[in-house]
């Protein structure tokens, strides 16, 4: 039968985020929960074939994994003693009694709980990464570790590490509180971001795209603002994302990469521009600034314009200077001097370049001695920007990147 | 959940009153809430003695073990609801150092587990015996 098995997995890639935060509130434990709800998806695999798709799959899957861990619980209540307020909260938090398959999905959504917990700042960020996307993500832990180029017991045992120091240092399972929102609020949002640019612009290996890890931060991009529809942040996280992802197609050409400046921007995906371009209006309609929301205005600058020439760059220096109150880092500062190059003047682009790398900071960041180089290509001081490649293909680590810079190389 | 608190900062000949006023606030309010345990500043390493056993024989040495910039100065034991409630006490520990310099490591304490019941038992049966 295999559209049943179809059939159940749409339902468990779709709806196991939210039966998993759920039976994690209810059971007080990571494993259990998973434990409970590979058990009921291995039960609905058995079941469904005969008796159909239930109507409400997921309050199925819900119900039968609730029941494997009240038996769960009750098999470990005589090893463990201490399990007896555990057994109580399994019962007090029943959903919908048992014989309820057909009732439809009225468990509460414990999927904020859960991003909160699994990006916890007490957690490295690789762990908070690879908690968020094996719990709320739609992957699988080989699939992640396939994304990350990591080899799969070494992404295992970092999810393992995390799940037991939420347990052992006791993370608290819970939305924060006002007072601490805004910064926990920012730790999710770095993560999902960080897993679209893994997607974007992957560091190492041979493909400079890997959508799926793009597709999941989006998934879980709309998720947090179907969650926290009052935080403007959220929608232009997503608009930015959506932005960013509509020049995937044009963005390599024949295993090559192409320049902002040189794609051809038939391919950009409008849909995904025109849904960016609102979310953004959604963000800024509420008059609070953030990052993100500047970040996807200069994206959205790039989307708007029709040919690169017709890019509003003295705009778009604008908002990388003020995109450098919130976040005074040297790669910002690097972003906003190629803006004040291609909108102000070159030469004036180049000093602030220079002024830029005078600290040292980014002598090892592949993108300062690229950006640098493409200025003095375009003032016509060869020498100067072969010397620059060079010391830029001598960092960059990605195939696609590496020939991009090699082709620009030859033709100084 | 009990948590130690440990403070690291780098030694001073005499940590100033405010210091110790300082710590006198947040032991005293967490005494109100109900969340101490326990609080003790340490002597300075000066006086610290390392004790580790080779070949059998407990070898005798001065000062800590590791050579570090900031060393452990004193602790608390502050009962939380959990790890964001002892976060939350640790921002509050002045550590000895002005201006801030200096961390609060926290770590849980679990406890020894217990042996099993039969277990206790069986050792009790087999000195009887």
């Amino acid at each position: 039968m295999p559209d049943v098995r179809a059939a159940a997995e749409a339902v468990f890639r779709a709806e196991s985020g939210r039966i998993l935060a759920a039976l994690i509130r209810i059971s007080g434990s990571f494993d259990r929960a998973e434990e409970a709800l590979q058990e009921a998806f291995a039960s609905a695999l058995a079941a469904w074939p005969e008796k159909g798709v239930p109507q409400n799959a997921a309050a199925w899957i819900m119900t039968a994994a609730h029941r494997r861990l009240i038996d769960a619980v009750r098999r470990d209540h005589t090893r463990f003693e201490k399990q007896d307020e555990l057994r109580y909260a399994v019962e007090a938090a029943s959903p919908s009694g048992p014989g309820n398959e057909e009732e439809s999905m009225h468990f509460p959504d414990d999927r904020l709980r859960l991003i909160f917990t699994c990006c916890h700042p007490a957690l490295s960020q690789q762990a908070q990464v690879a908690l968020t996307l094996r719990t709320l993500g739609g992957l699988t832990t080989p699939e992640i570790a396939k994304a990350f180029l990591l080899p799969e017991p070494a992404l295992a045992q970092r999810v393992v590490r995390a799940k037991r120091k939420i347990q052992e240092a006791r993370i608290p399972y819970e939305v924060p509180p006002p007072g601490r929102l805004p910064e926990r609020l920012a730790s999710v949002q770095a993560v999902i971001y960080l897993i679209f640019n893994e997607g974007y612009a992957a560091h190492t290996g041979d493909r400079l795209v890997r959508a799926d890890l793009c597709a999941e931060a989006v998934r879980l991009g709309r998720m947090l603002c179907h969650l926290m529809p009052g935080e403007p942040e959220n929608f232009a996280l997503l608009a930015l994302m959506l932005l960013h992802d509509s020049r995937r197609d044009a963005r390599v050409r024949e295993g090559a990469l192409v320049t902002l400046e040189e794609q051809d921007r038939s391919l950009w995906n409008r849909a995904a521009i025109s849904e960016g371009l609102s979310l953004l209006d959604r963000a800024l309609s509420f008059g609070a600034a953030g990052p993100y929301q500047l970040q996807a205005a200069i994206a959205a600058l790039h989307a708007q314009a029709d040919r690169s020439e017709d890019t509003d760059w003295p705009q778009i220096a604008a908002l990388y200077e003020r995109l450098l109150v919130w976040n005074p880092s040297p790669v910002v500062a690097l972003n906003s001097a190629v803006a004040v190059a291609m909108g102000i003047g070159l030469e004036e682009g180049l000093e602030r370049i220079d002024a830029t790398g005078r600290s040292g900071e980014l002598d090892g960041y592949y993108l300062f001695h690229a950006a640098r180089a493409d200025i003095l290509r375009r003032l016509n001081r060869l020498a100067e920007a072969s010397a620059a490649y060079r010391r830029a293909l001598a960092l960059a680590t990605n195939r696609v990147e590496r020939e991009y810079l090699q082709h620009r190389l030859d033709g100084c | 959940m009990r948590y130690m608190m440990l403070i690291y900062s780098k030694e001073q000949p005499d940590p100033s009153a405010r210091v110790y006023s300082g710590h006198r606030a947040v032991m005293e309010e967490a005494a109100r809430k109900g969340v101490f345990i326990a609080a003790e500043p340490l002597a300075p390493t000066s006086s610290a003695t390392t004790v580790r056993i080779e070949s059998g024989k407990a070898l005798v040495s001065d000062g800590p073990f590791a050579e570090t910039k900031e060393q452990l100065a004193g602790y608390y034991i502050l009962d939380c609801r959990n790890l964001d409630e002892a976060i939350e006490w640790a921002a509050k520990i002045p550590t000895a150092c002005k201006g801030g310099a200096g961390c609060v490591e926290i770590r849980p304490l679990p406890g020894i587990p217990q042996p099993p019941v039969e277990t206790v038992s069986e050792q009790l049966a087999t000195r009887n015996a």
